[in-house]
């Protein structure tokens, strides 16, 4: 369970330093101005340098999965999402993926039976649970973009009213915050519980998992909780957005750095990390190509000629038994 | 039986009994440390010294799996990672697919070579991560600073065996990444550590002997020019015995229309050879001008087994032998990798083909835009345009004596998208057609357990493992429908499937596609037909039936 217990120390050691640094150092600075910056820098030059580094790499051959009927004959109906054969086609099927997790749709779970052999249970937890986790990411970074305009952005008011729609509590209650943390713990669980998922996981498999439940919570206690004074840190995060260095303007409560440490160490960690995978979906040739390889030519940049055997050499090697089978011959 | 395969119930038993993560049992610790040891059944025989001398492959020697030390040559380590690194130059998907695996384990049961054997390793993200693991050691990365945090670790002998073994428990026939919701591709990963293999001499006989073979005769079973003309004449024989139809095929002729390649197993092994006549009696029929190359007698590649460049090589004489015979277009028999070399990779290798002209039939006037550049038209997609244009006189009855099912050829399915011309024809042609259930066709098909070079004898209990998963589907509609005929269109699948089923479904019969196409083709001029292409008596066509 080393696995395990390694990302888990990892964060709360993480989630310790802005705390001590802040209550026995009085590092606010650092924590809320300094590391912020750093982190968001490396964010951004690191997922850029990521992106380019991917790209910058030839696609040689034009492979793709097809998941549904060629465009073939007139007659026979052809599956434009799973054997897409426009860009078009092709960009609607990596956009169902990235916003509907359509092949983790289609998922199953094998059983083995007597015989031996085996059923196929259709099993939609992991899409379930994966899309509840993003989607709700995504709702609560988006409803954070509230902190960094005086005015809430136009698109953001809806998303942040739906997200409220329930009011249990006050300040009003997120729906996203409980969600994201259901689905943390289920995705975390279910790599503990599943024989397979456990032997198949890392502890980098762990680690943003907790870190992004150790984020949610703080966040979640110094909403309902411990409460911080949020006009400081809508202040801060102003400040921020100006790309401001002045300092923390007042005092925030030691959780809000927790908080904030945690995310930049998140934003810090995303570059070079498997949580690339939001860019290098877009990128994945099996689901971004068309299936039109035989009706357009692919080019490969490195292609080059290569030496085969040629006819010619074949027939000088065999000539005598062509004669004898009365086979056509280029030299007699 | 085989002598390299338990028998039947001891390895049920085995499979169902054992400790694996099939069976819920955990594995302590890493999947890396997990034992495994080769033994008979489960490793192909090592390249022949000759045949890598023949082909100019690197280290010949004499070695098996089984010794400890493997000889590797010196520099070894360095081979393997300049080979990586200059991969991962060329190719955005290997780097992408080794950089962003979520590890969500979506794909961790759908191998049929997991649900055969339940190893670990055979989970394919974690046979992805056999590379990713070296990858992440030696190459830079932020995660690398903490080398247990990241599960990396070095190149040594150990995993070079470990590769051996598991990269070949992969048919690269890319079930997984049809689940994958990042659409990691499997088969590119295995297709570059079989490479790095290669270069270091480690391999296996029975891809790199047709390999020679195919570079030398023209194809895998290196049938030279006049016994493969005397075999496809063999044929015609029988053919005119059975129907009293003389069908006339014409090899190496210049200015037919269209240049037809097949696999070699269809001109030489069984039952490919019954599909192979099922084409000659079409071809005959709707009077099509073609004629067949010796020397671009293999619509297989087995090059696509060993490494890009020999893939390449092999593939180009078909474009070669095109031009020389100045034919207008390719059409192509059936066969799975093929299709996927074809389909995926040759224009692009070795086109563009401007010398040909966009394929037309020149029965119905179709034009096969979906070849435009390729110029190569599947036989599927040509014979059901004829049966559309009701070009063809079927008597399905003639194939009443067989309850069939289909078998999606892996290649042809993902990576090709053809599923409805075979059904729409099979449907023409036999009045007995029972669908296995819906996740192990289609797109979820599973393969034949013996694809991508593995279908050696001394492979057996592997390819009895790995072919589990598609033999229980047809034991399902077996028992369902009383199905006795499996009918693909690969020919892969023609050699591994008999045995697949004498192991696990005793009484089903494999077929190829157009042999049933052969069976039930009304043709005037013929005889009457009482038997079927392997000389099995027709039910309803008995000769003390004909009261007339």
């Amino acid at each position: 369970m080393k696995k395990v217990l390694i990302p888990v120390v990892m964060v709360a050691l993480l989630a310790a330093i802005p705390y001590l640094g802040v209550t026995m150092a009085g590092q606010q600075y650092l924590f809320g101005v300094a590391i912020p910056y750093a982190a968001a820098a490396l964010f951004l030059l690191g997922f850029l340098y990521r992106l380019f580094d991917w790209l910058k790499r030839p696609v040689p051959f034009r492979i793709t999965t097809t998941a549904g009927q060629e465009k073939s004959l007139d007659w026979i109906p052809y599956s434009r999402l799973d054997s897409p054969a426009t860009p078009l086609q092709a960009w609607v099927r990596v956009l169902l993926e990235v916003f509907l997790f359509r092949s983790l749709f289609r998922n199953t779970k094998a059983e083995l039976r007597e015989g031996p052999s085996f059923t196929f249970a259709s099993s939609k937890w992991l899409w379930m649970g994966g899309l509840a986790f993003h989607w709700s990411l995504l709702v609560i970074v988006l409803r954070h973009t509230r902190f960094f305009f005086t005015e809430l952005p136009g698109l953001v008011v809806p998303i942040e009213a739906a997200d409220r729609f329930i009011e249990l509590t006050l300040p009003a209650f997120y729906m996203t915050d409980a969600v994201v943390l259901s689905a943390v713990t289920f995705l975390f669980a279910r790599r503990l519980r599943d024989a397979k998922l456990s032997a198949l996981s890392l502890p980098t498999d762990y680690f943003p998992l907790l870190l992004i439940g150790a984020i949610a919570a703080a966040g979640v206690s110094m909403r309902y909780l411990d409460k911080v004074d949020i006009m400081t840190v809508k202040a801060l995060a102003l400040n921020l957005a100006q790309l401001s260095f002045d300092p923390v303007p007042g005092t925030i409560g030691p959780i809000f750095y927790v908080h904030l440490f945690l995310v930049s160490v998140l934003m810090a960690y995303l570059p070079f990390s498997k949580l690339m995978h939001m860019g290098a979906i877009f990128l994945s040739p099996t689901r971004n190509l068309c299936n039109n390889s035989r009706e357009k030519r692919h080019v490969n940049p490195w292609n080059k000629p290569i030496k085969f055997r040629t006819y010619a050499e074949y027939e000088d090697d065999y000539r005598e038994k062509m004669r004898k089978a009365n086979l056509p011959l280029e030299k007699e | 039986m085989s002598k390299y395969v338990p028998k039947k119930e001891d390895l049920s038993k085995g499979i169902l009994q054992q400790e694996s993560l099939l069976t819920g049992a955990r594995i302590d610790g890493d999947w890396w440390d997990e034992p495994f040891e080769f033994r008979d059944g489960n490793f192909c025989h090592a390249a022949k010294p000759e045949v890598l001398q023949e082909l100019g492959f690197p280290n010949p020697r004499k070695w098996a799996a089984t010794d400890d030390d493997w000889l590797l040559p010196a520099g070894w380590e360095k081979t393997i990672k300049e080979g990586l690194q200059e991969w991962l130059k060329k190719s955005r998907s290997l780097k992408l697919y080794l950089d962003s695996c979520v590890r969500c384990g979506a794909c961790a049961d759908k191998c049929h070579f997991f649900l055969g054997t339940g190893e670990p390793r055979n989970m394919p993200v974690v046979r992805a991560e056999m590379l990713r693991s070296v990858y992440r050691n030696d190459f830079p990365l932020a995660e690398k600073i903490l080398k247990g945090f990241s599960g990396s670790r070095r190149l040594t002998k150990e995993v070079v065996k470990e590769w051996h073994m598991f990269y070949y428990q992969c048919t690269e026939c890319r079930r997984c990444s049809v689940f994958c919701p990042l659409g990691i591709d499997t088969a590119e990963m295995t297709m570059v550590v079989r490479d790095l293999l290669n270069r270091i001499g480690v391999n296996n006989n029975w891809i790199l002997a047709p390999v020679a073979n195919c570079n030398r005769t023209g194809n895998h079973l290196g049938i030279e020019p006049h016994t493969f003309v005397q075999n496809v004449e063999s044929l015609v024989d029988d053919i005119e015995e059975l129907t009293g139809i003389k069908v006339n095929p014409t090899f190496n002729r210049k200015g037919a229309e269209v240049l037809f390649i097949t696999p070699s197993g269809d001109v030489f092994g069984d039952p490919g050879v019954y599909t192979m006549m099922g084409y000659l009696l079409l071809f005959h029929h709707i009077g099509l001008d073609y004629t067949i190359s010796t020397y671009a007698s293999e619509g297989g590649n087995f090059g696509m087994f060993t490494s890009g460049d020999m893939m390449k090589k092999l593939n180009a004489k078909m474009y070669h032998e095109a031009e020389r015979l100045k034919v207008k277009w390719l059409l192509g028999g059936e066969c799975g990798h093929m299709w996927r070399v074809v389909h995926q990779y040759m224009s692009t290798m070795n086109g563009p083909a401007d010398f040909l002209e966009k394929p037309v039939s020149p029965i119905t006037g179709t034009k096969f835009t979906n070849a435009a550049a390729t110029k190569m038209v599947h036989i599927a997609e040509f014979t059901a345009d004829l049966i559309h244009n009701g070009k063809l006189k079927l008597d399905p009855s003639r194939n009443d004596h067989l309850k069939t099912t289909f078998h999606d050829s892996c290649n042809v399915a993902r990576g090709m998208g053809m599923f409805e011309e075979p059904r729409y024809i099979l449907n023409k042609v036999c009045n007995t057609f029972h669908e296995m259930p819906e996740n192990t066709i289609r797109e979820q098909t599973f393969c034949c357990g013996s694809g991508s070079g593995i279908n050696a004898e001394e492979y057996m209990e592997m390819r009895m493992r790995g072919g589990l998963p598609r033999a229980a589907a047809v034991r399902h509609v077996r028992e369902k429908h009383q199905v006795d005929s499996l009918v693909t269109i690969c020919a892969i699948d023609r050699a591994s499937l008999p045995a697949l089923m004498r192991y696990w479904n005793p009484g089903v019969s494999v077929y190829g596609l157009h042999e049933l196409v052969g069976n039930a083709l009304v043709m005037p001029g013929e005889k009457r037909r009482t038997v079927d292409l392997r000389e099995n008596t027709m039910a309803g066509f008995e000769e003390e039936d004909d009261d007339e």
